[in-house]
């Protein structure tokens, strides 16, 4: 706040030079230095601009980041009022009775599956509606809204949709001929590709507008290139186009297996970490021992979330970026 | 020569006829299999009645009582508070993040030093980085803020402004210093010089993060639970409570419903700006 106080007065001071300056000279002052002087910078850039933004990172963002490398050491839960430090027996109680890994083992498949289903579902989507004709732009349209739904009613329509008895199994029932009657929610093996299915069919149409926009920097030429040399579609794609969608690979593959690795909406409302812990996601252990007041179990798994997302976040991001920079 | 190139291009136009027609055939049976099945099954089965409803199928309604069954979640469902307790979050949360983000960003984008970049670092890691759900409760307990909607855009806002940050700073970086010197030597001070010139140049990076961060905060549900859980209800929270915590238990004909309505706002605006948003979404994405 007291920056607020000094910038004003400091901005006046460079006012009046700039005018006593022009005056003097006759020249308009923009003429008198292509380049500013450094101090002149700082104030036309004043550093209070910064501090609002940085408060609000600061309270709501880094405190508690910081809350969480102290408070899962601790045996804060909602029985007993004291909070005290216990070292490490969080992580030992944690990894010792399995839910840790198992949590860190469902996120970390979930995330790859996720972001391998997306990427290959939005680039199928993309090579499909490239061309801009009046179906394919309703049909990206189309494509587009479960996008903009909210995750928890996506994961309430595909818990009816692949219900034992639900329309999937019916679907199926009528083409094969034969009752069909799949728990596609309920098998302790594949359970997690459906529900990373599922949040891959939310967020696919995303992908595929970002993989649209990214063809479209492409330049004809070089496809027409490639094609009066007589490369087939495939060896064109797969050669040429490919390889120059790495930014938007880049982008989506990130966001995919980062934004997943916080998922929680869509399991949440279609198996609620089951069967058998088989789905159970750290978000959704954390949700859970929250409401059972176990306060500082769930800074526990929220800290190894941190960590997680942190060691994976820094190299991917800059082995995709390398990706780019070789082309 | 020219009769092989004549060749080819016959050769070329046939097969690009017979794209003309698989290409879209192809096109709407994925949208059909892909969309139409999921879609369908929420819209008969909010058409339903309780008994017809009760396990979801493809059958269309014998008697299509879809307004009926919006009504009824209308009444009953807390409906009308819960979507001005999402207003009340989303609307100044997002307020926020745009001015402070964009502030900030100015600053960020026109300064080069080192203590800048690591400012800069910091202030854009909250895109990958999750926040810590847990303590931020604790932290709001101490503030007095916990259960508040005060609380609740604080959160919101700490989470999203690296987005804005990272956005803005990047479209900031585009735009000639030049256009704020003129302003400046007519003795503007960086206030005027920022509301005046650079916010207006901002309107399009702006725009982007107000949909994608209106998308986030509509549908968040995870974040709302650990901090206004039970204190103020948002139209996610409040879909999450009757739908697994009893009112509607396995009443599917009411739980659609409500997943249609509460879907109306973010789809009607989507179909009302649709080239914007496709086009503002994906101009961030790919440089």
């Amino acid at each position: 706040m007291p920056a607020l106080c000094v910038g004003t007065p400091f901005r006046k001071g460079t006012i009046m030079t700039a005018s006593i300056t022009s005056t003097r000279k006759e020249a308009p002052p923009q003429s008198t230095a292509p380049t500013p002087r450094p101090d002149r910078r700082h104030k036309d850039h004043p550093l209070w601009f910064l501090v609002p933004a940085l408060i609000v990172l600061v309270v709501f963002f880094f405190i508690p980041t910081v809350f969480n490398f102290v408070y899962a050491f601790t045996d804060w839960s909602s029985f007993k009022s004291a909070i005290n430090f216990i070292g490490t027996e969080n992580f030992v109680s944690l990894f010792s009775n399995g839910t840790l890994l198992n949590s860190l083992k469902v996120t970390l498949i979930y995330a790859v599956l996720v972001a391998i289903f997306q990427n290959l579902f939005g680039l199928i989507l993309a090579l499909l509606l490239e061309r801009d004709t009046k179906v394919n732009r309703a049909v990206r349209v189309a494509f587009f809204v479960p996008v903009i739904m909210s995750a928890l009613a996506v994961g309430y329509i595909f818990q009816a949709l692949l219900k034992p008895g639900g329309a999937l199994n019916g679907i199926l029932s009528f083409v094969s001929g034969s009752e069909v009657s799949i728990a596609w929610l309920g098998n302790t093996t594949w359970t997690i590709v459906v529900v990373a299915l599922v949040h891959a069919w939310k967020w696919m149409g995303l992908s595929m507008l970002i993989y649209l926009a990214g063809l479209k920097t492409i330049s004809e030429d070089v496809v027409e290139a490639a094609k009066i040399d007589g490369a087939s579609w495939w060896a064109t794609f797969r050669k040429i186009r490919f390889p120059l969608l790495a930014p938007a690979v880049t982008f989506n593959v990130a966001t995919a297996l980062l934004g997943s690795m916080n998922g929680f909406d869509i399991v949440q409302a279609t198996t609620e970490g089951g069967p058998g812990g088989t789905t159970e996601l750290l978000n959704i252990f954390i949700f859970r021992t929250f409401g059972q007041g176990l306060f500082a179990q769930a800074t526990t798994m929220s800290l190894v979330l941190f960590l997680t997302v942190m060691i994976l976040a820094f190299p991917l991001i800059s082995i995709l970026r390398k990706r780019e920079d070789v082309l | 020569m020219s009769t092989t190139t004549a060749a080819l291009n016959r050769r070329r136009r046939t097969a690009s006829e017979k794209r003309r027609f698989i290409q879209p055939a192809f096109a709407l049976a994925a949208a059909v299999l892909l969309l139409g099945v999921p879609f369908w099954l929420v819209i008969s089965t909010a058409g339903k009645n309780q008994a017809e409803a009760f396990n979801p199928n493809l059958a269309p309604p014998s008697d299509w009582r879809l307004f009926e069954n919006f009504a009824q979640v209308f009444d009953d469902g807390r409906m009308v508070t819960a979507f001005f307790g999402s207003l009340l979050v989303m609307v100044p949360a997002v307020f926020g993040v745009l001015l402070l983000g964009s502030m900030a960003a100015w600053v960020l984008g026109r300064r080069s030093s080192r203590g800048m970049a690591m400012v800069y670092a910091l202030a854009i890691s909250g895109i990958v980085l999750p926040p810590a759900v847990v303590t931020v409760v604790l932290l709001l307990r101490q503030l007095g803020l916990a259960g508040t909607a005060v609380g609740m855009i604080g959160v919101y806002m700490g989470m999203y402004l690296s987005t804005v940050i990272f956005f803005v700073t990047g479209f900031v970086r585009t735009i000639p210093p030049e256009l704020e010197e003129a302003a400046r030597v007519d003795g503007a001070s960086p206030i005027k010089v920022f509301a005046r010139i650079i916010l207006p140049l901002l309107v399009p990076v702006l725009a982007t993060a107000t949909i994608l961060i209106c998308l986030y905060i509509w549908n968040d549900v995870f974040y709302a639970l650990f901090v206004i859980g039970g204190r103020i209800d948002t139209l996610p929270l409040n879909l999450y409570q009757v739908a697994s915590a009893g009112l509607y238990l396995q009443n599917w004909h009411l739980i659609f419903s409500y997943i249609i309505l509460m879907s109306l706002p973010l789809l009607i605006t989507f179909i009302v700006a649709q080239r914007k948003i496709i086009s503002g979404i994906t101009s961030g994405a790919v440089k």
